[in-house]
């Protein structure tokens, strides 16, 4: 283990636990589409996006398990609310594709820059998770970033859907880079450089795209923070339930 | 007859009454899929699908037809693209048999071929 000390080890299973829930909850709610896609193609694509955000959390989640939490299921179905740190872009419900395209593209962008960075960890386990996931990142930002300037280039009503949709979105997709507690315990051990280092990098990219599309940032706006320590908003206790059905039916059963 | 956005239906020379003509943007145009596994190898057609323009087709044969397996590289060409021989004129490929001046099999290579293969283990 390339940890130096316990302080090292809490601090990169805060990270850790706040990617694979964003992970998971996304994954979560982007399935919700299934069966319900514009058309067929897209339908199957964005379903599979979703699926590869499901095995991105399990992959953390077992990193997790490494440094001594209980298993991935445990985990992922056993958790109360406010145990989660996922952030409140993506608890909220689907709403209407141009919503789920925009937090689409938003996040997949932050998770993109995210993992670049997380290449040169010195935490190795989650460099090379990093790496692993870098061609299945590498294509949602693609489909994140056609559809964009698609719809934002299209027709009026296309481009004003898109507008909208960013100025709700702005905010919430803001509360991803909420500070974490270990944040210079993280920089100082190589881990991760920090929320604060990676906004900067996913506002310089993000902002060339949506100037290319057209859109316009919306200014002046307080960042929607909370759901890093555990406060969230109505949508995802509901969420979790769904989610934990099945799984709450029978927790021993063997799949 | 019936007159689709895709050239692959009208192909087909539909005449059946019931079936009303699509509205224009009630479907997207197609696109042939061609997969290569290996970079080298020739690429295969393998589909198609529906979407507004190249640059989603790509986005969708990505999913569609290289999520699973090794995949290399893909094509898409637009439907309207392909020239097609006519059902009508299959007959076309109905060639006599009776040629023995086009068939390969007189040649005597093969015992040069061992001659050389002998040579080189010697």
């Amino acid at each position: 283990m390339d940890f130096f000390n316990d302080k090292h080890v809490e601090a990169a299973k805060d990270l850790i636990y706040k990617m694979a829930d964003d992970q998971l909850i996304i994954g979560h709610r982007n399935s919700e589409w299934t069966g319900l896609g514009p058309i067929l193609e897209e339908d199957i694509a964005f379903s599979s996006m979703a699926q590869d955000k499901l095995g991105q959390s399990e992959h953390l989640y077992n990193l997790l398990h490494e440094l001594g939490e209980a298993d991935a299921d445990t985990v992922a179905f056993t958790r109360n609310e406010n145990q989660f740190h996922c952030c409140h872009l993506l608890e909220l419900p689907i709403g209407e594709y141009d919503f789920s395209l925009i937090r689409h593209f938003l996040f997949d962008m932050a998770e993109a820059v995210r993992f670049e960075m997380l290449v040169e960890s010195s935490y190795e386990n989650l460099a090379l998770l990093a790496k692993k996931f870098k061609g299945e990142i590498k294509y949602h930002t693609m489909h994140a970033n056609t559809w964009l300037q698609q719809l934002a280039t299209g027709n009026e009503e296309s481009k004003a859907r898109m507008q909208n949709a960013l100025n709700e979105a702005w905010p919430l997709a803001l509360g991803i880079f909420e500070p974490g507690d270990s944040e210079d315990v993280l920089k100082e051990a190589s881990i991760f450089e920090g929320e604060a280092v990676l906004e900067a990098k996913w506002l310089e990219e993000v902002t060339a795209l949506l100037n290319k599309a057209g859109l316009t940032i919306p200014a002046g706006v307080t960042a929607e923070y909370g759901g890093r320590k555990g406060k969230h908003t109505a949508h995802l206790q509901p969420l979790l339930d769904e989610m934990t059905e099945v799984y709450s039916i029978d927790p021993t059963a063997d799949w | 007859m019936i007159k689709s956005l895709d050239p692959r239906i009208d192909r087909a020379k539909l005449t059946h009454d019931a079936i009303e003509p699509l509205k224009e943007m009630d479907q997207f145009q197609t696109f042939e899929v061609f997969h290569q596994t290996k970079r080298g190898q020739q690429h295969v057609h393998v589909g198609v699908v529906h979407a507004p323009n190249a640059d989603m087709a790509i986005l969708y044969a990505k999913e569609q037809y290289a999520r699973r397996g090794e995949t290399a590289n893909i094509w898409v060409v637009s439907s309207e693209h392909v020239s097609a021989t006519d059902y009508f004129d299959q007959d076309i490929f109905e060639t006599t048999p009776e040629k023995f001046h086009r068939d390969p099999a007189s040649y005597k290579v093969m015992d040069r071929i061992k001659a050389y293969k002998e040579r080189v283990k010697a």
